[in-house]
């Protein structure tokens, strides 16, 4: 038998999956259970000591869901991956394996406004200090590394700006900084883009978006790159040394290069307790198997609506990557060539009224807080999605207040236009 | 060859057509990695033998330690050593001198030795580094997918329910090499620190 290495559309429906061993249906059940039962006391012992592999209690794994991580950690490349709740779930159980009280950690500004928010108050309670940097300038991140610094954290496509970040360029700081990169690639998907390959050493993702691409489920994943040493200089205990409540294991010299990943399910999950449902992994698996062919959709028709509203005299600016003369079309053509993903942002010559007009006068268009779903969205974020922000947060986090935000769907481009048309006519 | 990657071929070679393995330094102490991999491949049907001249008298979950490769009275297959990257030199200097010859010398996760790898090799034994039994097991069989950890394997064969003492088929497509490119790059990440110090 060769070894060949399937594509990413072969592994987006096979990956993880195989007929279930017991009745032989081929797509993956829904294990709509809480717990499993051992097959004697020697088992159960094993399985919570983390001797053996299998099933204990839906907070710590469940094979539906496994399904979804081990997919996903195929068509990001990486060495396995742990499925959380929400995205903001991903975001809390990753980074509390990795730091503690006093600890920083550098964000790129440019981040889905939740995350601003996630980071600047919730994670303050923690003593988790963020500490921003620009990711239109890379030297912004080398000023900010500190020895209290431990990960460095950026979108690979920032929402709702739709700018491109150089994410090998960010990588090569952390490397030199002795911290992982973690990058949320939210809203490229790894159809568009694939972090690791340039250097990222975890990478999060809200489920909720491309990847379920319904608009149907809340879940978000964690996916490790297998790539960080984390008991190079004991930055990392609770990777490197020895576990209390798992009599002295260290989870790095006993799982290698999936360690995070299982730090992020027996401490995280465990203790955190942000598991997604078997249910919602369903429908994530579901979703995912169509993953590269609603991204290229996406990314099509996002392209054509953005050149049409570039060209209409109501328009102020387009920003979208994939329009050439774009600042980050470089950028989108060196990391995402297939397409600079859906999610764009443009401003109304008539400002922050015109916006708001536009919003109301669409009938195809929904306004909503989401993107990634099959329909097209709208939103106003300085009214919304960044309205918990300061004015000159929101600026800097590319939702100003004459900025209206869309995510393209998969509907016939040509209804979305003409949507777009009778809207801005009002 | 290549000590950095390995095809799955190799590996699935390898651990479908082993019967016995000693491990030296197996651990008596239930948290210890050893002590896991030793009781996974026991449980998966393999004939194992617990080496630690510390444990002499005892036994690891029935199986009675010996202190030395010498002092086994079967057949080896395979030595898997659970020691630091030093100790593996003369242990394949000691694994040489057994009769019948034992087909392979398996260094842990985290054991690398490129002197005890050549000296093997140029006798004719398989040699796999820094890699886990239990991991490699649990990966081509895809029962550690149990943890969301990529098999990087497919099938779309229907499976047995595994149960205990039961072998598994390794037999699934594999998706790439021994590892991912990802795990490559921390290697060489490695190799470069250990360069330039």
């Amino acid at each position: 038998m060769t070894d060949r290495t399937p594509g990413f559309a072969t592994l987006a429906i096979h990956a993880g999956a195989q007929p279930d061993p017991t009745t032989g249906a081929r797509t993956t059940p829904i294990y709509q259970t809480t717990s499993f039962v051992f097959n004697d006391a020697d088992h159960a012992a094993s399985l919570f000591g983390l001797q053996a592999f299998g099933n204990i209690y839906t907070r710590l794994g469940n094979p539906t869901t496994a399904v979804l991580e081990e997919r996903v950690a195929a068509l990001e490349g990486g060495t396995a991956a742990v499925a959380t709740a929400s995205g903001h779930a991903a975001q809390v159980t990753a980074l509390h394996q990795l730091l503690r009280p006093g600890d920083e950690f550098i964000a790129a500004r440019k981040l889905y406004g939740g995350s601003i928010n996630q980071f600047t108050h919730a994670f303050k309670s923690f003593g988790w200090n963020v500490v921003w940097a620009d990711p239109d300038d890379i030297a912004s991140f080398e000023r900010a590394v500190t020895p209290r610094t431990k990960a460095i954290y950026v979108e690979s496509i920032a929402n709702p700006s739709g700018s491109i970040t150089d994410i090998a360029a960010i990588a090569a700081v952390a490397r030199d900084a002795g911290v992982p990169l973690i990058v949320d690639n939210t809203l490229a998907s790894p159809y568009l883009i694939r972090p690791i390959d340039h250097g990222a050493d975890i990478v999060l993702h809200s489920l909720t978006k491309f990847i379920g691409g319904h608009g149907n489920s809340i879940g978000g994943v964690i996916v490790d790159a297998g790539t960080f040493d984390w008991s190079r200089d004991n930055k990392y205990p609770i990777l490197s040394e020895p576990r209390p409540e798992y009599h002295g294991i260290k989870l790095q010299e006993t799982f290698g290069n999936f360690a995070f990943a299982i730090a992020c399910r027996v401490l995280g999950l465990r203790d955190l307790g942000a598991a997604l449902s078997p249910f919602n992994a369903f429908l994530f698996l579901t979703g995912v198997e169509t993953l590269p062919l609603r991204m290229q959709r996406h990314c099509d028709n996002a392209l054509a609506v953005a050149e049409w509203l570039a060209a209409h005299p109501a328009v102020n600016e387009v920003n979208y990557a994939g329009l050439p003369g774009n600042r980050y079309n470089e950028l989108a053509r060196k990391y995402a060539p297939k397409g600079a993903g859906a999610l764009f942002t443009f401003t109304l010559k008539g400002g922050y009224e015109a916006g708001v007009n536009l919003v109301s006068n669409l009938k195809l268009f929904s306004h909503l807080a989401n993107i990634g779903d099959t329909r097209s969205l709208v939103i106003h974020p300085a009214s919304t999605t960044h309205s918990q922000l300061t004015d000159e947060q929101k600026i800097q986090a590319g939702a100003g207040p004459d900025l209206v935000r869309l995510s393209i769907g998969l509907e016939d481009k040509e209804d979305l236009i003409a949507d777009l048309d009778q809207a801005l006519r009002g | 060859m290549n000590h950095d990657i390995y095809d799955d071929d190799y590996i699935r070679g390898i651990l479908d057509s082993m019967k016995t393995i000693a491990m030296v330094g197996a651990s008596p102490v239930n948290v210890r990695p050893s002590y896991f991999a030793f009781k996974y491949l026991a449980q998966r049907g393999y004939d194992m033998i617990p080496v630690n001249p510390g444990q002499v008298g005892k036994s690891l979950i029935g199986k009675p330690f010996v202190a030395s490769l010498d002092d086994i009275d079967r057949a080896v297959d395979m030595i898997d050593i659970f020691r630091n990257s030093e100790a593996a030199l003369p242990l394949v200097e000691q694994a040489l001198k057994m009769t019948p010859r034992p087909k392979v010398i398996w260094m842990q996760l985290g054991v690398r030795n490129d002197d005890a790898c050549a000296l093997a090799e140029n006798a004719g034994l398989k040699v796999v580094m820094n890699r886990c039994p239990k991991i490699e097991y649990g990966r081509l069989s895809s029962e550690i997918s149990w943890m969301g950890v990529n098999s990087r394997t497919l099938s779309s064969k229907r499976a047995p329910v595994p149960t205990q003492g039961m072998r598994l088929s390794l037999h699934r497509v594999s998706v790439g090499g021994g590892d991912t490119a990802a795990a490559d790059r921390a290697a060489r990440l490695k190799d470069d620190k250990n360069n330039r110090s």
